[in-house]
């Protein structure tokens, strides 16, 4: 039997009342161990306003690069508190925030660790499908090697790389839906 | 690691294209750049697991949610969730929201001049079950006039959410009622080029759920990307 996937819709303006139970801005619990970091930043679109009505969703691995799910099989240990999803509305300025852990590299396509990274859905009215991109980390000595951002046009990669900013243990990583400095996202 | 299965991509046309010009609000939020194809790793094929305990009656029956009965027609919907290759979808996530009977969402940005209900918030969720089948009880929604051109109306319609088994099977997408005069007229509807993709979306009238005396039912089944057949090379 093959069946054709469903189309996508848009979340249209009003997602938050269907999704707020679920929102989620600390991805780690207690006791998850890792280097916990606070990544904001803001969505704006091609006129480079902010986009007060979008909803962005991280999935990632823990610090030791597993992700809680059965088919990651990598010998490696689960926690209890950590599920590794997050849910973000931006708010009236196009800005959200959240907090995690840095996860850890997990197998890459080529056999080589990815370097750490989060995966990254972005709904909004008006996007018809999902974005999807990924949040890298600074000064990661892995990030030269991974497969993924080696796909993307040296020039692009930036938007990929959240920032360092003056607190420390945060980051800044922005979206940019269109134009100037455009996030790069992924078909998947 | 051994060998991993990556899910397999839409069916061309069967998507919408991330700018769609007679959507207005695609226009300033369509990406421009083409999409960079990135082979499915561990990181896309697998996703959140939400565990069955989250779900109590009051989450996939949005007449209940309050004291008083919402105003409107009470109306069952159910349907499965499969994947391209036809198994279920087992456990996993259904996330619905909607407008109440006049057309308006409890949201403090919809300024549409109709009354809103203090017995219906319009939103739920479930688990589908072994089967794959889900079930809500609700309110059918009402048409709402928008701004996107004069005299723009949307069909009545809930909006749907899925996870499914990974990052990359996951789904938003919005459920219409057959007969809609609107639905032709809608460019939300319309984004899909593909017409029997986009005629999908609507969902069919189901004595099976038809509870007497009580509400009409409507059946509405999501298909979610399916696991390649041939594994990937994945050390």
């Amino acid at each position: 039997m093959s069946l054709q996937a469903s189309t996508s819709q848009t979340v249209g303006p009003f997602f938050i009342i269907g999704c707020t139970w679920l929102n989620r801005n600390e991805i780690a619990g207690e006791g998850v161990a890792g280097e916990r970091v606070t990544i904001e930043g803001r969505v704006v679109d091609g006129d480079g306003k902010p986009v007060p009505d979008a909803l962005v969703e991280i999935w990632q691995a823990n610090s030791q690069g597993k992700y809680a799910h059965p088919d990651d099989t990598q010998n490696k240990a689960t926690e209890p508190n950590f599920q590794g999803f997050g849910r973000i509305p931006t708010d009236d300025d196009g800005k959200f925030r959240f907090t995690t852990v840095k996860p850890g590299p997990v197998p890459g396509p080529d056999g080589k660790p990815q370097a750490p990274h989060l995966a990254v859905s972005v709904f909004a009215r008006g996007l018809l499908r999902r974005l999807v991109t990924r949040i890298y980390f600074p000064d990661e000595s892995g990030n030269s090697e991974d497969y993924v951002l080696n796909l993307v046009e040296p020039e692009r990669r930036g938007t990929l790389i959240a920032k360092k900013i003056a607190k420390p243990g945060w980051l800044e990583w922005n979206v940019v839906l269109q134009g100037d400095g455009e996030t790069v996202f992924f078909d998947v | 690691m051994g060998k991993i299965s990556g899910y397999r991509r839409p069916f061309p046309g069967t998507q919408p294209n991330f700018l769609h010009p007679s959507y207005v609000s695609s226009i300033k939020r369509a990406p421009k750049k083409p999409l960079i194809y990135v082979p499915h790793t561990l990181t896309e094929v697998t996703g959140p697991v939400f565990e069955r305990k989250i779900v109590d009656v009051k989450a996939f029956d949005l007449t209940k949610q309050h004291s008083g009965e919402p105003v409107g027609e009470r109306i069952v919907v159910t349907g499965r969730v499969l994947d391209e290759n036809g198994r279920p979808v087992r456990d996993t996530l259904v996330e619905i929201w909607q407008a109440n009977a006049a057309g308006r969402y409890l949201h403090k940005r919809d300024q549409h001049d109709a009354p809103l209900d203090p017995n219906f918030s319009g939103c739920g969720h479930t688990m589908t079950d072994s089967e794959g089948r889900y079930r809500f009880v609700t309110i059918r929604p009402g048409e709402y006039p928008w701004g996107n051109h004069h005299n723009a109306w949307r069909p009545a319609h809930i909006h749907f959410s899925l996870f499914g088994p990974a990052f990359a099977t996951r789904l938003v997408t919005q459920m219409y009622f057959p007969g809609d005069p609107l639905i032709p007229y809608d460019p939300i509807f319309k984004c899909t080029a593909d017409e029997k993709a986009r005629n999908r979306l609507i969902s069919q009238f189901d004595w099976e759920s038809t509870v007497p005396v009580q509400a009409l039912g409507y059946r509405f089944d999501i298909v979610l990307g399916g696991r390649e057949e041939t594994p990937m090379e994945h050390k």
